[in-house]
């Protein structure tokens, strides 16, 4: 509708208007993306530094510990207080600069509005205003670094009152309203487009995999991020006027009792941080699994295996995720009997979860696998997201999180979730759609090269964390070696870094292969990996407003090898 | 696979894209709120003291106000009839009367909030006031931002390119369901905060 105004028209725009400040979702699509994989290069080097300290505690950081300033880092070896900004950095960069403006801003921007057959977003000028409030946002969050006090330091969750006390936490606040109000516009554009621009033909259920798990984590950004917005808020106040919603009273800080009026309650700010912070979590993970969804029926060459049943699961995901965020606080000193309902509704929630899973490995059956690039990942995605899912469980009951919590089995869990099945279902997206977005193809050799590497690395970085936890080291620790406990597993700690620093050098084949490819790659034509949805019924890379005329949907989103037609895919697009 | 009848059904919502996106943003905006209003329940209730809100806020221009904010409710749906009605001169009047409310209603405010730091009151004093000091400044700021939003449709009134676009009823209908939003935050505030 306001489309009209935004001008599809035949006139050659500038460059600025083409390339930086351009209303075209496809080019936002690819700023997120650029913008996104940076962050999140940024964040894995502040944790190849963090790496070093546990693997080392107390050797001087080799060629790089010179370079920062000597009160973060004296003689090059890292202070407590730059370890614990860069965890929380790490952190937040990684969740909310990195992974979710990718697997959102960057694939959901260029694939929904193609995937439903639109000409762009529902409002074009909002998408370019949260593409620019993010990037303020990010930039902000970096910038705290240089700032006086340094970046926060009290990790991605910021709990109070560490959070309230501790220098440089206002400035993580106003640039997660930045990053949040961006989200909100975001989600808003996401749930309009696909409610009212999809092309004639296009019914909810002709809807492929990923566009249903954009909606439904629109609803999550949409519903879950406001309150983090008005929790945010309330820490500003208690930090900027000395208010105290989440300050207790007679709080004693190094031998001083605070001044503040008190009275207030820490624990509301963690039940209204996980209230946003777990939904995150199904942000994190729904996205990646369509593109899953979407890689496995184009390289089995056949309908996924139940459709509906995967779209229903997700839809169960998004609901049941607001009623389980207590599961993160079981031993924060809240009620025990509201314990045992988030025990319950935890268990619930991981029932629809496996359903996705077991009809994604149903989809496998009775294919003709084509082992292309992009299908290694959404292969490895399986058993290797599947793993970071089951050792959520004893997580999520109270009984065995207890010992659980706050250990490096916790890190292990989540990172197998978020790096092996997240970033790598993002990694592999990244070969499969790349011919759409530049219109050639990735080097395979190459793909496949980091896509071993990587799997391998990833695998040494976050395998040797389980054991580690049930031997009970504790995460976010300074210098692991402090407890003596620690020091049986301390040689594990040394793979882990080792494995981290591998990982780094497999992302360099990547890297050129993206640059390399985007100029040199093989060209391609409009469909090269014969699939059947939208996006690839439209030239590589589309034009501005995408298709010549609206095209028409006949079919659902995934006809491969049908009976009796000479090719072996049925596009949506094709009248018969 | 068979072609059915199923073929072209119809795949849109009959909401337009920006009254379904100014929806949207309300139900954030309500969570938003919601959020504030039980971390305020949640305060309250854990606390071990709290004042009768009548005996610590001002009442009698907290009342005016409510008063105020209403009448303005009424006055952006005559502006909305108006624009219906392609009545220009009618809905200028309306909406600059809106407008007009909305600032009274923060002048109102800004003497009630004088009132409280002349007594050497401010947010840091107690949670109580902690909580109305956040609460009724949130509302203030979407008070303000229903202020831009208004002036920038009463000045886009004075061209008659907007009257011939097709979107600008939309947007007033738009900019009318989120001032009533705004005030039906203010009808849980008040009572809320001053009343109970």
């Amino acid at each position: 509708m306001s489309g009209d105004s935004n001008g599809h028209g035949a006139h050659e725009p500038s460059f600025w208007r083409k390339y930086v400040f351009s209303v075209d979702h496809k080019v936002i699509g690819l700023q997120y993306m650029m913008t996104a994989m940076s962050f999140l290069m940024v964040g894995f080097a502040l944790m190849l530094l963090m790496r070093w300290q546990l693997a080392w505690p107390g050797a001087p950081i080799p060629f790089f510990g010179r370079l920062f300033p000597p009160d973060l880092a004296p003689n090059g070896v890292m202070s407590g207080e730059f370890y614990n900004s860069l965890g929380a950095m790490h952190g937040t960069i990684m969740v909310f600069l990195g992974v979710v403006p990718l697997a959102v801003g960057a694939y959901g921007n260029y694939l929904l509005p193609l995937q439903i057959g639109a000409p762009d977003m529902a409002f074009p000028r909002l998408n370019m205003a949260s593409y620019w409030l993010f990037l303020g946002g990010g930039l902000l969050m970096l910038s705290s670094f240089m700032m006086p006090g340094g970046a926060a330091q009290s990790g991605w969750t910021s709990y109070p009152p560490l959070s309230i006390i501790n220098p440089g936490q206002t400035v993580w606040l106003f640039s997660m309203v930045l990053i949040i109000t961006s989200s909100l516009l975001g989600s808003i554009n996401f749930l309009v487009t696909a409610m009212n621009m999809r092309a004639p033909g296009m019914s909810l259920w002709r809807l492929p995999v990923f566009c249903w798990a954009q909606m439904v984590t629109s609803v999550l950004l949409l519903l879950a991020f406001p309150p983090l917005e008005a929790a945010a808020f309330l820490q500003v106040m208690d930090r900027v006027f000395h208010t105290s919603f989440y300050m207790p009273k007679g709080l004693v800080v190094l031998g001083h009792v605070s001044t503040v009026s008190g009275g207030g309650q820490p624990l509301l700010w963690e039940h209204l941080f996980w209230f946003l912070a777990h939904p995150e979590v199904y942000v994190l993970v729904l996205p990646p699994m369509g593109i899953v969804a979407e890689i496995i029926a184009n390289n089995t060459r056949k309908p996924l295996h139940g459709y509906k049943t995967i779209v229903v699961s997700m839809i169960s995901i998004g609901v049941m995720s607001f009623l389980v965020w207590a599961h993160h606080m079981f031993i924060s000193g809240m009620s025990p009997a509201l314990s045992n309902f988030f025990l319950v509704t935890t268990m619930i929630i991981s029932v629809p979860s496996v359903a996705i899973l077991t009809c994604l490995i149903f989809s496998l059956k009775g294919g003709s696998i084509r082992f292309t690039t992009p299908m290694l990942y959404a292969l490895a995605f399986l058993p290797l997201f599947g793993i970071g899912g089951l050792t959520g469980l004893p997580l999520g009951l109270t009984v065995t999180d207890i010992y659980l919590h706050d250990t490096y089995y916790v890190i292990g869990h989540f990172h197998f979730v978020v790096v092996t099945g997240s970033i790598l279902a993002l990694l592999g997206g990244t070969y499969h759609w790349f011919p759409k977005w530049f219109g050639r193809k990735m080097n395979d050799t190459l793909g496949k090269v980091h896509f071993w590497g990587s799997v391998v690395c990833m695998i040494g970085v976050f395998g040797p964390m389980f054991p580690m936890g049930l031997a009970g080291a504790s995460r976010r620790l300074y210098d692991p070696t402090a407890q003596v406990h620690n020091l049986i597993v301390q040689p594990l700690n040394v793979v882990s870094t080792v494995f981290a620093y591998g990982l780094f050098l497999f992302q360099l084949p990547f890297i050129w292969n993206f640059f390399h490819s985007m100029f040199r790659g093989e060209k391609t034509e409009e469909n090269p990996w014969h699939a059947t949805t939208l996006e690839w019924a439209c030239p590589s890379p589309p034009p501005h407003g995408n298709f010549d005329k609206t095209p028409r949907v006949h079919r659902g989103p995934y006809e491969y090898s049908a009976p009796g037609r000479k090719t072996d895919y049925w596009m949506q697009t094709d009248p018969a | 696979m068979i072609t059915t009848a199923m073929d072209n059904p119809d795949t849109h919502s009959g909401v337009s894209n920006a009254k379904l996106g100014v929806w949207l943003f309300l139900c954030s905006e309500i969570m938003l709120f919601a959020t504030l209003f039980t971390s305020y329940i949640v305060l309250r209730t854990g606390a071990s003291s709290w004042p009768w809100g009548w005996d610590a806020l001002n009442v009698p221009l907290g009342t005016l106000n409510t008063a105020i904010l209403i009448s303005s409710s009424v006055t952006i749906v005559m502006a909305y009839a108006r624009a219906y009605d392609k009545d220009v001169k009618g809905f200028r009047l309306w909406m600059g009367l809106t407008l007009l409310l909305s600032f009274a209603f923060l002048v109102v405010k800004g003497f009630e909030y004088h009132g409280e730091f002349a007594k050497g009151i401010w947010p840091s004093t107690s949670l109580f006031y902690a909580c109305y000091f956040t609460l009724t400044g949130l509302h203030g700021i979407h008070i303000l931002g229903g202020i831009v939003v208004n002036s920038s449709l009463l000045y886009m009134s004075f061209k008659k390119e907007h009257w011939d676009n097709p979107l600008f009823l939309g947007r007033v209908e738009g900019a009318g369901l989120y001032w009533h939003f705004v005030d039906i935050v203010w009808i849980f505030l008040f009572p809320a905060l001053y009343l109970l």
